[in-house]
C-alpha cells in the first residue's frame, strides 16, 4: 500500500467528508438567505417541464441504488437469498434506466442554461463548476454500469466486494484503500469525483437536497407563528399558570 | 370561541380615479430591487381587463386557492400534499414571464454618447431579464384604461361567467378600477402550498409573510395564491409577498399604499374572528354562501362573551378598544357594505371592497335623467344587468343580491344627503328603504366620505412589552437569535462575515461587558463597532476617531491581554492606567 494509495483513499475522502459536514453547518448558520434551490423556471419552463422531473427521480432513484449497493454488504443479500446474478440484473437493470434518466434531463438541463439567454446570465461560476463535476461523475457511474456490469469490459468486477466494502470501511474506520487501489479506473475515478463533490457540495446550490420538504405531508396547512411568546398563545411552562378559578371538566 | 385579531382593509371603488400613485410608491418603498422588476405588492387593474399577472382570475387554468375535493373537505385546488411534492422539480401551473412581462429599461446612455448623426438618437429599451435589446409587448398595466378593448378584455376571466349578450355591450357600458394587494387570508392558500412552511400567519395581526430564510424557493406558494400575489424573485430565489407594511403598522402608522392614496379610498383596521370557525365556513359547499359565512366568522368586538374570549386569548384592552373603533368592522358588518374579492377561492381574504356605484351614476345621467335621485338610481341598478352581474363575478361568486343590496345602499345615501347638503327636509324613507335608519346612514356617510386620517385608520400599534422583538424586524423576540444572548462573535472570516448580530444582543453584551470590566470602556476591543451607546465618556477608544495623519498609531494595545490605554480627548497623550475606572 503506497503512500499514493493512502492519501487517495484515505485521506482525501475523510477531508472531503470533513469539508461536507463542517461546510453544511457554516453556510446553514451563515446563509440561510442563500439557501435556495435558485429555479429558473420564471424565465423558461417548456425544457424545464420534462427535464427537470426527469433528472431529479432519475438521481433520486440513482441515490437509493447506490444506498443499495454501497450500504448494504453482499453477505445480507445472500442471506436472504438473492442470488449475485439476480442482484446485478436488477441493479444493472433498474441503476440502467434511472442513470439514463438522469443523464437525459442532465443533458437537456444543461442546453437548456446553455442555449435560454436569460437562464445563461442568471448562472454563477459556481454553477458551471458543479455542472461539469456532477455530470462527470454520473457520466462515469453510467460507464462503469454500462462497461463493468452489462458489457463486461475488461474482465468482471464485483464492486460489491470491493468498492462497497472500502466505502462502508471509511465510516466506521475499518480502512481498506488496497480495495481502491485494485480496483478498475473507472470505480476509481467515479468514487474520487464523487467525494470531490461531497467537498463542492455545501458550496453550490446542490445543498437544497437537504431541505427536502418531506414533512409538508404532516404538517398542518396554515402555519401561525407569533411574534413573542404571549400568554395564552401557547400553554405557559409548568409553574407559570396564571392563577385560575379551578375548573371542572379537562383544562383548556 | 378563538379569538384572534386580524389586521384588514377595505377600499372603496367608487373613489379609485386610477392615478397608480399607491403602485408607485409601494414599488419604491418595497420592491425597487434586482429580481423584482416585475413585481407589484399592489397593483391597479382596470376592469373589465385581464389583470396582473394576464388571466389570474382563471382558476380553471392557474389552480389557485382551495376546492372542495369528493368527500366534500377542504384541499387546494392544485392538488394533495404528495401531488404536490411530487411536482416540485417543475411546477406545472406557473405563470411565466409572458404572463407578468419582461422588465425593461432604456438605453438612456445612447443619448449622449451615440456619433454625430442626422437623425436624433434614442433610447431604445433593453431587457432586464437578458440585458439584450428588445420590443415592448406587455407591463403590468398594459390595458389600462381599457386600453386595447376589446380584443384584450375579451380574455377577462370574469367577464367569460357572464353571459354572452352582456359581453357585446360591455365595453360601452362602464369600467372601474380594481386596486389589489395580497388578501392577508383568513384561510391563506399560499401558506398551504408552501412545502417548507416558510409562509406563516402571524398570530397577533394575521399578515400574512414568507420568512425568507427559510424560503427554499420550491414555488408552490405562486401557484397555490389565487391572487398572484406571491411573487419569486428571480434573483435570490425566494418567494416574496406584500407584508402589510407591517414594520408601520407595527408602530401604529399605515400601510405606504394607504398613506398615500390620493382618493382616500383605503381603511384599515381590525377584524376579531373566530378562528375555530375558518374552515368550517371555508368549506361551505354554496359558493354564493361564502361571503355568509365569512362574515359569520367574524365577531362582535362590542359583545361582552367576546371580549371576555378575547382577552383569555391574550388580546390586549386596547387591541380590543380598537377593533371596536374599526372602520372595517363597521363597513362589512355594521353597514354590510363591503365584499370580499372572489369569495369562491375559499382563502377568506381579508381585503374587501365597496362596490362602485358611478358607473350606474353615469349611465342614468347620460340618459338625462336625474342621476342623484333614489327611484331613478334604484330602478337604474335594477335595470343594468350588466355592471351588477359583472361586480358579482368580483365579490360574490355570482350572486347578484348582495351586490345590489350595497349598490341600493349607496344609491340610497346618495339621495338621502343631496337633501341634506340642499338644506331640504331630509327623507326618513329613504333610509328605511334600504333598512337602515337615519342616524346609521349619516355615520355611514360620515365614514364614506369625510373620515378623517384617524377615522380611516384605526391601527392598534404592536406592545411595547414586545418591543424588542419588533427592533430587529423579527418576528421573535431578538435574542432568541441562533446562539442566544452568547451570540457575540463573528464569522470565520472576520467582522462583517456571517450573519448580522441583532443590536439588542449587541448592546446587551456591551453594557454587561461595560458593567463587569474594570477598565474603561473600550469597545474598539470587543470586537465590535465603536458603540456611542455604550461608551462611558471616559477617554476615547480606538477607533472612535480616524488617525492623524502625523501618528501613525497613537497607542497600542498593552501586552496579551488586550487591554487599551484609554486616551483622553486630547488625544495626544495616554491617560493614567485605570483613571476613573473603578469596578463596578
Amino acid at each position: 500500500m503506497s503512500t499514493k494509495d493512502l492519501l487517495l483513499w484515505v485521506v482525501v475522502p475523510y477531508v472531503c467528508l470533513a469539508v461536507f459536514v463542517l461546510g453544511h453547518v457554516w453556510r446553514y448558520r451563515y446563509d440561510k438567505f442563500g439557501w435556495t434551490t435558485r429555479s429558473s423556471q420564471l424565465y423558461e419552463s417548456r425544457l424545464l417541464r420534462w427535464a427537470s422531473p426527469l433528472f431529479h427521480f432519475g438521481i433520486l432513484f440513482v441515490f437509493l441504488g447506490h444506498v443499495m449497493g454501497l450500504g448494504i454488504p453482499e453477505s445480507w443479500t445472500s442471506a436472504v437469498g438473492i442470488s449475485e446474478t439476480a442482484y446485478h440484473v436488477m441493479a444493472v437493470g433498474i441503476g440502467g434506466i434511472a442513470g439514463v434518466c438522469t443523464l437525459v434531463g442532465m443533458v437537456l438541463l444543461i442546453y437548456r442554461r446553455r442555449t435560454v439567454g436569460p437562464v445563461f446570465s442568471a448562472t454563477t461560476k459556481m454553477d458551471k463548476l458543479m455542472y461539469a463535476w456532477l455530470a462527470a461523475v454520473v457520466l462515469l457511474g453510467l460507464w462503469n454500469t454500462a462497461a463493468g456490469s452489462a458489457l463486461k469490459l475488461g474482465g468482471e468486477y464485483d464492486y460489491r466486494l470491493g468498492v462497497s466494502v472500502w466505502f462502508r470501511g471509511i465510516f466506521y474506520g475499518h480502512l481498506h484503500p488496497e480495495l481502491m487501489a485494485h480496483a478498475p479506473i473507472g470505480f476509481q475515478l467515479h468514487g474520487l469525483l464523487a467525494f470531490g463533490l461531497f467537498a463542492l457540495w455545501p458550496f453550490t446550490r446542490l445543498v437544497h437536497v437537504f431541505s427536502a420538504p418531506v414533512w409538508y405531508l404532516w404538517r398542518p396547512y396554515v402555519v401561525y407563528r407569533s411574534r413573542s411568546p404571549r400568554l395564552g398563545a401557547e400553554p405557559p411552562r409548568r409553574g407559570w399558570e396564571r392563577v385560575e378559578r379551578p375548573r371542572s371538566g379537562a383544562r383548556r | 370561541m378563538k379569538v384572534m385579531a386580524q389586521m384588514s382593509m377595505v377600499m372603496n371603488l367608487d373613489k379609485c380615479i386610477g392615478c397608480h400613485t399607491c403602485s408607485v410608491t409601494c414599488k419604491q418603498a418595497w420592491t425597487n430591487r434586482t429580481g423584482m422588476e416585475y413585481v407589484w405588492f399592489n397593483n391597479v387593474e382596470t376592469r373589465p381587463g385581464q389583470g396582473y399577472p394576464r388571466t389570474y382570475e382563471d382558476q380553471e387554468r392557474w389552480q389557485g386557492g382551495w376546492t372542495l375535493n369528493r368527500r366534500g373537505r377542504l384541499q387546494l385546488k392544485a392538488g394533495s400534499r404528495a401531488k404536490n411534492l411530487l411536482t416540485i422539480f417543475a411546477s406545472p401551473k406557473m405563470p411565466s414571464m409572458d404572463q407578468y412581462y419582461e422588465p425593461w429599461t432604456y438605453d438612456y446612455e445612447n443619448l449622449t454618447s451615440a456619433p454625430l448623426q442626422e437623425h436624433t438618437p434614442v433610447a431604445r429599451p433593453l431587457s432586464l431579464i437578458t440585458g439584450e435589446p428588445t420590443k415592448v409587448r406587455w407591463s403590468a398595466n398594459w390595458d389600462d384604461d381599457l386600453g386595447g378593448a376589446p380584443e384584450l378584455t375579451k380574455d377577462d376571466p370574469v367577464l367569460a361567467k357572464v353571459s354572452a349578450d352582456v359581453k357585446l355591450e360591455f365595453e360601452k357600458t362602464f369600467m372601474f378600477y380594481l386596486p389589489r394587494i395580497c388578501e392577508h387570508c383568513l384561510n391563506p392558500s399560499c401558506a398551504a402550498s408552501c412545502p417548507s412552511g416558510a409562509i406563516y400567519k402571524r398570530s397577533e395581526d394575521g399578515i400574512v409573510l414568507v420568512d425568507q430564510d427559510r424560503c427554499r424557493g420550491w414555488r408552490k406558494c405562486v401557484t397555490g395564491c389565487p391572487y398572484k400575489k406571491v411573487y419569486f424573485n428571480h434573483r435570490t430565489g425566494k418567494a416574496e409577498k406584500c407584508t402589510f407594511c407591517f414594520p408601520r403598522i407595527e408602530v401604529g402608522i399605515p400601510t405606504v399604499c394607504s398613506e398615500t392614496c390620493v382618493g382616500r379610498l383605503r381603511y384599515i383596521g381590525l377584524v376579531l374572528y373566530d378562528a375555530d370557525r375558518v374552515l368550517a365556513a371555508a368549506s361551505e359547499p354554496d359558493e354564493t354562501k361564502l361571503l355568509a359565512a365569512q362574515r359569520s366568522v367574524f365577531l362582535d368586538p362590542f359583545d361582552a362573551e367576546v371580549i371576555r374570549e378575547a382577552e383569555r386569548s391574550g388580546i390586549p384592552r386596547d387591541w380590543i378598544d380598537a377593533a371596536q373603533r374599526s372602520p372595517i368592522w363597521k363597513l362589512i358588518s355594521t353597514y354590510e357594505v363591503a365584499l370580499p374579492l372572489h369569495p369562491e377561492y375559499r382563502t377568506m381574504p381579508m381585503v374587501w371592497y365597496i362596490p362602485p356605484l358611478s358607473p350606474v351614476v353615469d349611465v342614468v345621467r347620460d340618459t338625462g335623467e336625474d342621476a342623484e335621485e333614489r327611484g331613478n338610481l334604484f330602478a337604474a341598478i335594477e335595470a343594468l344587468r350588466i355592471p351588477v352581474e359583472y361586480l358579482a363575478g368580483l365579490f360574490t361568486a355570482g350572486d347578484t343580491a348582495p351586490v345590489t343590496a350595497v349598490l341600493r345602499k349607496l344609491a340610497a345615501m346618495r339621495s338621502y344627503m343631496r337633501d341634506l347638503s340642499m338644506g331640504r327636509e331630509s327623507d326618513a324613507s329613504i333610509p328605511a328603504s334600504v333598512g337602515m335608519d337615519e342616524g346609521t346612514m349619516r355615520e355611514m356617510y360620515r365614514l364614506l366620505a369625510i373620515a378623517k386620517y384617524d377615522e380611516r385608520y384605526v391601527i392598534p400599534t404592536a406592545h411595547e412589552e414586545q418591543a424588542h422583538g419588533l427592533e430587529e424586524l423579527a418576528t421573535e423576540c431578538s435574542l432568541d437569535y441562533e446562539g442566544g444572548p452568547g451570540m457575540n462573535e463573528w464569522g470565520p472570516f472576520g467582522e462583517g462575515s456571517g450573519g448580522t448580530t441583532p443590536i439588542a444582543v449587541e448592546n446587551f453584551h456591551m453594557l454587561q461587558q461595560r458593567q463587569t470590566t474594570d477598565t474603561v470602556a473600550d469597545p474598539a476591543t470587543r470586537k465590535a463597532r465603536v458603540n456611542l451607546l455604550n461608551w462611558d465618556g471616559k477617554g476615547a477608544p480606538e477607533g472612535m476617531f480616524p488617525p492623524r495623519p502625523d501618528e501613525a498609531r497613537p497607542h497600542e494595545p498593552e501586552g496579551p491581554s488586550g487591554e487599551t490605554q484609554p486616551l483622553p480627548a486630547g488625544g495626544s497623550e495616554p491617560g493614567p492606567t485605570g483613571s476613573g475606572t473603578e469596578p463596578r
